[in-house]
């Protein structure tokens, strides 16, 4: 065994099965389309784990005593578990094992930030690699979706209790709560503003991150658990909350209408053609498939020089998305440092790879432009200040260091707010001062019956908490349903 | 999907279509839109109701052929079905208490003014319908506005029917012998623009109806903004009708040329393909 891991980890025969001992291989590499060949193409940039490599990576797993990777998990995967069974070759127990707590594992295993989650507190992380659980999860989670669906890990459903829910939104907390109450025997209707069913799942994550008939395999699961995806339902608009609890007759309401609304800088020159929002960008081409115009209707400028305004993987997927439509340069502005940047790292490592130019420390200051068109973007160089609340040091700006970098497309990445639709139309509904839903820790709201999670509660966070927040509100809605009357 | 349950030429380029939408014709008001898809590969394109019936479940809209999708949507007929319908989106024209009132629908604009005229209507104001269009062929619904009994005036640039004017000149008389306490125009930007303008050199309040490009129709994307007294609104959660004096009209227009060539070369292969004869 590695000198310097035992104490943390203990690394132990494994209790019920006596173990092999951990092999002391190198994290095992994922295979990828090369930078070259992925900039011209939308198909998915990392290919998968092959059953060997899956059983390579998880015979790295010491199999401790304390697994501390599982507290790094939000939502507590029985990591040390799913791995033993991989190394056992029993890729079905590893799978439900994982879904247990997470009934999206070819999602999370792609997008979840598992160097900041899983992976960082893994014991072998402490001198080595950490394991890497997400890339196994992953190999799981497309095992289970390449097999026929009868033979899928299916949650049993258990016996109809004639009670009734409504999801309202269908992003990573919608569809989780849906899951669990639909498990539950509950009737569950999930409704959905847009044509199409996902989330930022299908609007805002790209295809060659996510692809898309992932996520439809796990809403047509979904669908087969019995579940009624209602779409083109605007809640505020097309019904209330109010209708719905009332003459639609819902026992209860989950929110998970995540933190839709773009915003912007408030610079000059915002509203220029050839300023996006992230939002919009992303929607044009993951949900609307502008990149396959004109077979799809749908149109997006394509730029040739593209500035892109933020650090986030919001930022990573405009840039790359950019770049895959054939833009010559992308720049990313973004006025914090390196270090700072709240991205996945294999997104940062990628997109670099791809050939997106950081700008870092830089703040935009004005888009500038002519004929209605933009020109260029006027930044600001930023100096770090001492630490904030949050402990990141935060940026102050240099005085008179403006400087432009020419270009005809700018996208502005930098965060989202709450969407009022719904709280409009519901008068009692308690929102924070910056308009996201208040509640406690099981998901209620200040209307009984009524309970919200994921981005709306917590603005813009992960897939993961928000699918961790649906669940957990599920529980507490199921308890609401049974409540003696 | 949604079942197309009628639909009428109203002249050469425009068409009133029905839909089978329950729930979205429970809600309707005046001035709300909805925003439609007509398949898979089709745009997400907002039009504004003209009418809607909670007891049939249909809702109406009149639109205009002027590019691929309204093209598409010109060649489906009854029985045919679309594969989205999503609303009622928007905030609903202010209709009460307005007292005298000049409604001003040009083009194919006149479709959102009849259900608004009639709202303001029932709602006890005072209502003056200006009705303008090119020329006689263009011009719509002149009997519908006829029969809800609202004083009406109807022009056209070329004077094949009604006055010869534009929709401002009746819109500058009724300002200045001081008919109307305000006013709402509907139809093209520039004459929306051209609206206010006059209407604000008579100090005359008056309401547009915004038609910026949208996606989602919901908020989420910023497609639709305008710049509205200096600040950013988007249309779609905040309008579409905005105080026409605010409006920053030179951007939205510019803004809604983004996609002209994109735009030009869809229709082009669409025509190609659906080899109608567009006269
Ligand atoms: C581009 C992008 C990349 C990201 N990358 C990652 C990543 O790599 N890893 C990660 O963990 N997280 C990532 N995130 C964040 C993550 O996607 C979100 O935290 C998560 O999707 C939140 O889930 P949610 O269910 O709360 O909301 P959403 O996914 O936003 O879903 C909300 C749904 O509700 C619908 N809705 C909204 N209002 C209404 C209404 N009034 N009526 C009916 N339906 C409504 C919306 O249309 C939408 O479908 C990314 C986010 C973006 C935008
Ligand atoms: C709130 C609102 C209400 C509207 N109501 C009506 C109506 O009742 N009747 C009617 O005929 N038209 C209406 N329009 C305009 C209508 O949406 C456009 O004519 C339609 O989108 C054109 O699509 P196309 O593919 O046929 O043409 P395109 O060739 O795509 O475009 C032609 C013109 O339509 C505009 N346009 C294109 N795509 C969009 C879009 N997604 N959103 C908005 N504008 C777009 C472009 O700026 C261009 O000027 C409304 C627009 C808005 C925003
Ligand atoms: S869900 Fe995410 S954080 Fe949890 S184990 Fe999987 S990859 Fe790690
Ligand atoms: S994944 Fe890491 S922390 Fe978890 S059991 Fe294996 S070696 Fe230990
Ligand atoms: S159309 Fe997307 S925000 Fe208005």
């Amino acid at each position: 065994m590695p000198a310097g891991v035992s104490e943390g980890g203990d690394a132990t025969s494994g209790g019920d099965t006596p173990r092999r001992k951990p092999s002391r291989a190198p994290r095992t590499p994922m295979p990828e389309q090369s930078p070259v060949e992925r900039r011209g193409n939308f198909d998915e940039v990392t290919l998968g784990y092959s059953p060997e490599e899956a059983v390579a990576e998880a015979e790295r797993c010491l199999q401790c005593k304390n697994p501390t990777c599982i507290e790094g998990c939000p939502v507590n995967i029985d990591i040390k578990s799913f791995l033993a069974r991989v190394i056992d070759g029993d890729f079905h127990g590893g799978v439900e094992v994982i879904k247990v707590k997470n009934v999206l594992p070819s999602v999370c295993g792609r997008v979840c930030p598992q160097e900041d989650q899983c992976e960082v507190v893994c014991v072998l992380a402490k001198k080595y690699e950490p394991v890497a659980i997400g890339r196994v999860e992953r190999f799981l989670g497309d095992f289970d979706l390449a097999c026929d669906i009868e033979a899928r890990c299916h949650p049993e459903v258990g016996e109809p209790t004639g009670r009734s829910a409504a999801i309202v939104g269908s992003g990573p907390a919608g569809l989780a709560c849906a899951q669990e109450l639909a498990r539950l025997g509950h009737s569950v209707a999930m409704l959905e503003g847009l044509h199409a069913p996902g989330g930022v799942l299908v609007y805002g994550i790209p295809e060659f991150r996510l692809p898309k008939d992932i996520v439809q395999a796990e809403i047509d699961a979904l669908i087969e658990m019995g579940v009624e995806l209602r779409t083109n339902v605007v809640v505020g608009k097309t019904v209330t909350l109010d209708e719905l609890m009332g003459e639609e007759g819902f026992g209860t309401v989950f929110i998970g209408s995540g933190a839709g609304l773009p915003v912007f800088l408030g610079i000059p020159g915002e509203n220029l053609n050839g300023v996006y929002s992230a939002n919009e960008f992303l929607t044009r081409n993951n949900l609307m498939k502008a990149y396959l115009f004109p077979e799809y209707d749908t149109p997006i400028w394509r730029g040739r020089k593209i500035a892109v305004v933020g650090g986030g993987n919001v930022a990573m997927d405009s840039a790359r998305t950019a770049l895959r439509l054939g833009a010559e340069e992308v720049f990313l502005v973004y006025r914090r440092s390196e270090e700072e940047m709240p991205a996945r790292a294999e997104e940062v490592e990628h997109a670099r790879e791809e050939g997106v130019e950081f700008k870092m420390l830089c703040s935009p200051a004005e888009v500038t432009g002519r004929d209605g068109w933009v020109t260029g973007l006027v930044a600001t160089r930023m100096e770090l200040g001492e630490p904030d609340d949050s402990g990141r040091r935060s940026p102050v700006c240099v005085m008179g260091s403006d400087f432009e970098i020419a270009c005809d497309t700018v996208i502005m990445a930098v965060g989202t707010r709450a969407n009022p639709l719904i709280s409009d139309a519901a008068p009692g509904l308690e929102l924070t001062d910056r308009g996201y839903i208040v509640t406690g820790d099981d998901g209620s709201t200040s209307l009984p019956g009524v309970y919200a999670g994921g981005d709306i509660v917590t603005g813009a966070a992960t897939v993961i908490e928000a699918m961790g927040a649906g669940k957990r509100a599920a529980t507490a809605m199921d308890a609401w349903l049974q409540r003696p009357r | 999907m949604f079942p197309i349950v009628h639909k009428r030429r109203l002249s050469r380029s425009v068409y009133e279509m029905g839909v089978q939408a329950p729930a979205i014709a429970r809600k309707a008001k005046a001035g709300q839109f909805f925003i439609l898809r007509t398949d898979e590969e089709g745009e997400r394109i907002p039009l504004t109701f003209s009418d809607w019936d909670p007891e049939s479940g249909v809702i109406s809209f009149i639109f205009m052929r002027v590019g691929k999708t309204t093209h598409q949507l010109s060649h489906l007929e009854t029985g045919d079905a679309l594969a989205d319908v999503t609303g009622p989106l928007g905030i609903p024209t202010h209709v009460d208490g307005l007292g005298r009132v000049a409604v001003v629908g040009g083009g194919v604009g006149a479709a959102v003014a009849y259900p608004v005229a009639r709202a303001m209507q029932e709602a006890g104001s005072d209502v003056t319908v200006v009705l303008g269009a090119r020329n006689a062929d263009l011009l719509i619904l002149e009997e519908e506005f006829r029969s809800l009994g609202v004083d009406l005036i109807v022009v056209t640039d070329d004077g094949s029917a009604g006055r010869k004017a534009l929709v401002t000149e009746p819109l500058r008389e009724l300002c200045e012998t001081g008919a109307i306490d305000s006013a709402m125009a509907i139809g093209p930007t520039i004459m929306m623009r051209f609206c206010a303008e006059t209407a604000a050199e008579h100090g005359v309040p008056c309401v547009v109806s915004l038609n910026p490009i949208m996606v989602d129709g919901t908020g989420m994307c910023g497609s639709c903004r305008v710049t509205v007294g200096g600040e950013t609104r988007f249309a779609c959660v905040d309008g579409p009708d905005f105080d026409g004096h605010e409006v920053d009209f030179e951007e939205l227009m510019s803004r809604q040329r983004v996609y002209t060539d994109e735009e030009r070369l869809a229709d082009a292969e669409y025509t190609e393909e659906c080899s109608c004869r567009l006269e």
